[in-house]
């Protein structure tokens, strides 16, 4: 296998776009991250995206974005698996790129979700529908048995959710691309409306419209595009069972240990080599969950992570600098794209406000469903 | 939900039948042909218990749309004696009172409507026992 | 004559008092509770309907029956509120019972009558050997309209019976039937609650079939009232088959181990069923009994039973009706009752 760098890279706003569709925020996107690797030619492209065609009732995505970014003609997929959609995409291309089969190829999320649909409903087909959705269940209610799960195994409290929540808004507020940029204190996450306990409003990422893209190429191409390449160390997979019933322990994100373990192994570096990362948080429990799965912190350990500073800015390892899906926002099939782009960033030195001092090998986690799917990327700055 | 879909899955959601590995003998509920423990595809059919044990559980306050005049609803994932875990509705209580441990009955409800004139939805749903 | 091999009985566990009913439309408790003698009515959650009560009596029947379910040659289930205009509700409580497909289904309506035709169509099918057992079921999840009597009484539950030859836990001794065209409620195809002829539902309608079905069948077979351990008629409220029990000469005491309807309510095609299932957890060997249903249109269905040695040990094998009447887990305010009763007009 060829060694594959990062040559570009782009991203929209996230928010309420009422003013853009969803191949207006794929143009948008991938149009910044081929411009900024400076070159028009592109030789394959991946579109991670959850359910266009239930959010706003578009499929076959490959062809139609191609078309609208004028490069009709160039092979053109779209990549499915949940809310990890995004990471599966870059995964695809860096094996295209990886295995010699093209050079120039793109990776890009986007999910439009603020288009009238019933967001829940949709959202809900990432777990089972014979098997759980049937019985009513919501995303924030598999996330909230995950979280009882874990408050019943380790002692975990609804206090410790709510510091995760206001560590993300902490850092997203330094963030121009997040949808809430706004600080928020204990007690407004933990006097917002409860969702689905013990689940409240702020331990939920909200409901986002928004893209992001990745440009590949070999690394030995990669000065031909840029000053500063970041190259991918690794690639990691794994999956579970869709449904949460079936885990062995719904407190343990095994999908992500397996993920995470994968990609460790390959990149040959530990959790301790890891100097920033992205986790997918889509509720508060995924990121304590995730921490722990990925070796950050001891198994039990989590829940004290973001009240101890351990993965704030400054604390041993830096989680979710962007403000994570929590501020940020998730916009399904973007958000796997997206962590990406932030770790990339962090790696050459461009993280802004949020920026991780001397930060050379970065890792990004993206999770499809309520823990049936995650896809972990380990980066280096060359 | 269209018919064809919900009629196949009538016998697990009506009388509990489920499937049991002869190789390793976990107890799968719905059936499947590979065992996800030991990838024996040698199954045999046992009828759960009509009752389990919370494993880990929630209460719905924003729900679907289907279920929107139940809320607040607990649901729970259940395990039967026979060692299989599925996801269901705890019911016939204050939902506050539902967690890990508690015992329950499983009886047969309606679980949701396919609007209002589409077919009506059965299976069961947890009750203190 | 075949008889009952097994019983069972299902009432919801929501609760509302004919207090909070009369307060709601300003009217005063304690005449109704005294004129209708009704104290509280069971209510069904959203998650349950005739089916769903249908499923639980079933079980419990078959419990006590202890047959193999496959056996079961018939299944009736008689109700004024299946969940579908049309397609039955037999078919959904076969597949959950696990009986059949070799089985004769079919739904039947008869207003409040509907749940001891089911009762004497099963039996009859033993009767005539066309199959081994037969189940017959009343169950109802009543409608009463807001701010009408009928809103103090109508609930929901139901009892499923088990018919068959042997090992019998109560022997059918003798069967009446009396009908006539009488038009004391109804509802139209379409319409969401019944109407009814005010008193026009007393004495020609309840009292002239209830008292003609019973006074027939103590005729043909030559019991009199004081032969029976326990009677049980038809309870549109609690006052109505006090009255005609006292016309005919029995007493309160007979009367009182089935007369659950202070606390039930008038589950309609499930009542009087109800009120047996209730008489049989508490029989004693060799007890007769007696049953008399009605529904509007008009008719009633009359049974004499006796209990056999083989009831006591089947009493404890499924839950008993007064323990579930005993065993409310919700009172519910009236408007808590309007939302699961989908009173409440809401967006689709």
């Amino acid at each position: 296998m060829r060694e594959v760098a990062v040559i570009g890279v782009g991203m929209t706003k996230f928010g309420e776009l009422w003013d853009m569709s969803l191949r207006d925020l794929f143009v948008e996107a991938a149009l910044s991250a081929i411009k900024s690797a400076g070159t028009d030619s592109i030789d394959s492209i991946y579109v991670g995206n959850m359910s266009g065609g239930q959010f706003v009732g578009q499929e076959h995505l490959g062809p139609l974005m191609a078309d609208h970014l004028g490069l009709g003609g160039v092979p053109a997929a779209r990549v499915e698996s949940a809310c990890a959609s995004g990471g599966m995409a870059l995964r695809s291309a860096y094996l295209e790129v990886a295995s010699g089969m093209s050079d120039l190829v793109l990776a890009a999320g986007v999910e439009k979700m603020n288009d009238g649909a019933d967001v829940t409903g949709v959202l809900a087909t990432a777990s089972d529908q014979e098997e759980e959705v049937y019985y009513g269940v919501t995303f924030p209610g598999l996330y909230a048995m995950i979280a009882r799960a874990h408050m019943e195994k380790y002692g975990t409290t609804e206090e410790d959710l709510s510091w995760v929540s206001v560590k993300a808004h902490r850092n997203g507020a330094k963030n121009p691309h997040a949808q809430f940029r706004r600080v928020m204190s204990l007690e407004d996450v933990m006097t917002s409306s409860v969702v689905a306990e013990p689940l409240r409003l702020l331990h939920c990422s909200p409901v986002t419209d928004g893209a992001a893209a990745i440009l590949l190429c070999p690394l030995d191409r990669a000065s031909e595009f840029t000053d500063k390449p970041v190259k991918i160390l690794a690639s990691g997979a794994a999956t579970s069972s869709l449904t949460l019933a079936d885990r062995a322990d719904p407190a343990d994100l095994d999908v992500v240990e397996l993920s995470g373990n994968r990609a460790y192994e390959m990149a040959g570096v530990t959790s301790d080599d890891i100097d920033v990362a992205e986790v997918h948080d889509c509720f508060a429990i995924a990121e304590i969950c995730c921490c722990e799965a990925l070796g950050f912190v001891e198994k039990g350990a989590g829940k004290d992570a973001a009240k101890n500073g351990v993965t704030d800015l400054g604390g041993k390892i830096p989680v979710n600098v962007s403000g994570g899906l929590k501020s940020k926002g998730h916009p399904v099939g973007a958000t796997g794209i997206a962590q990406a782009v932030t770790v990339i960033e962090q790696l050459k030195g461009e993280g802004g406000e949020v920026q991780v001092e001397g930060a050379e090998i970065g890792l990004a986690q993206n999770m499809g469903g309520s823990g049936a799917s995650s896809v972990v990327h380990i980066f280096q700055g060359v | 939900m269209p018919s064809p879909r919900y009629h196949r899955e009538i016998p697990a959601r009506y009388r509990l039948e489920a499937g049991k590995c002869s190789d390793c003998g976990k107890v799968l509920y719905p059936a499947r042909k590979v065992c996800p423990a030991c990838r024996s595809q040698e199954m045999e059919k046992v009828n759960l218990s009509p009752k389990g044990t919370v494993v880990t559980s929630t209460v719905i306050h924003v729900p679907p749309d289907e279920f929107l005049n139940e809320a607040p609803y607990a649901m729970a994932v259940v395990e039967t004696p026979e060692g299989a875990r599925f996801m269901t509705q705890v019911v016939d209580c204050d939902p506050a009172t539902v967690g890990p441990g508690m015992e329950l009955d499983l009886e047969f409800r309606l679980i949701q409507k396919e609007g209002n004139s589409g077919i009506l939805c059965y299976g069961h749903k947890g009750v203190p026992a | 004559m075949p008889g009952i091999v097994g019983y069972g009985a299902f009432i919801p566990r929501n609760r509302i008092s004919s207090e909070e009913i009369a307060q709601q439309w300003g009217k005063d408790a304690a005449t109704i509770q005294r004129g209708l003698l009704l104290k509280e009515k069971s209510v069904p959650g959203l998650d349950e309907d005739t089916i769903t009560i249908s499923v639980a009596a079933g079980r419990s029947a078959l419990a006590r029956a202890g047959i193999d379910p496959q056996k079961v040659g018939a299944l009736y289930i008689g109700s004024e509120s299946h969940p579908y205009a049309v397609k039955p509700s037999g078919t959904i409580v076969l597949e959950a019972l696990g009986l059949g497909p070799e089985i004769h289904v079919a739904d039947f309506e008869f207003a409040c009558k509907a749940g001891t035709e089911s009762m004497s169509v099963a039996l009859a099918m033993v009767e005539a050997g066309r199959v081994d057992y037969a189940m017959g079921i009343g169950a109802d999840t009543s409608q009463g309209a807001p701010n009408d009597a009928l809103e103090f009484s109508a609930s929901a539950g139901g009892a499923a019976y088990v018919f068959g030859k042997e090992d019998l836990l109560a022997e059918v001794l003798h069967t009446y039937s009396y009908t006539s065209d009488t038009p004391d409620f109804w509802r139209r195809e379409g319409e969401f609650y019944p109407r009814h002829g005010g008193r026009f539902t007393g004495e020609p309608a309840y009292f002239h079939h209830v008292m003609s079905a019973t006074l027939g069948i103590l005729d043909r077979s030559g019991h009199k009232p004081g032969d029976f351990k326990y009677a049980v008629f038809h309870m549109p409220n609690g006052k109505f088959p006090l009255t005609a029990a006292k016309r005919m000469g029995f007493s309160q005491e007979q009367m009182e181990q089935g007369w659950v309807v202070n606390l039930m309510g008038n589950t309609y095609s499930g009542s009087s069923p109800t009120g047996l299932a209730s008489i049989l957890d508490v029989a004693d060997p060799d007890d007769l009994i007696l049953i008399t249903s009605f529904g509007s249109g008009a008719g009633s269905d009359s049974f004499i039973l006796r209990a056999t040695d083989l009831l006591p040990e089947k009493q404890d094998l499924a839950p008993k009706v007064r323990d579930m009447l005993n065993s409310p887990r919700k009172y519910l305010t009236y408007g808590q009752y309007a939302k699961l009763r989908e009173k409440i007009i809401v967006n689709d």
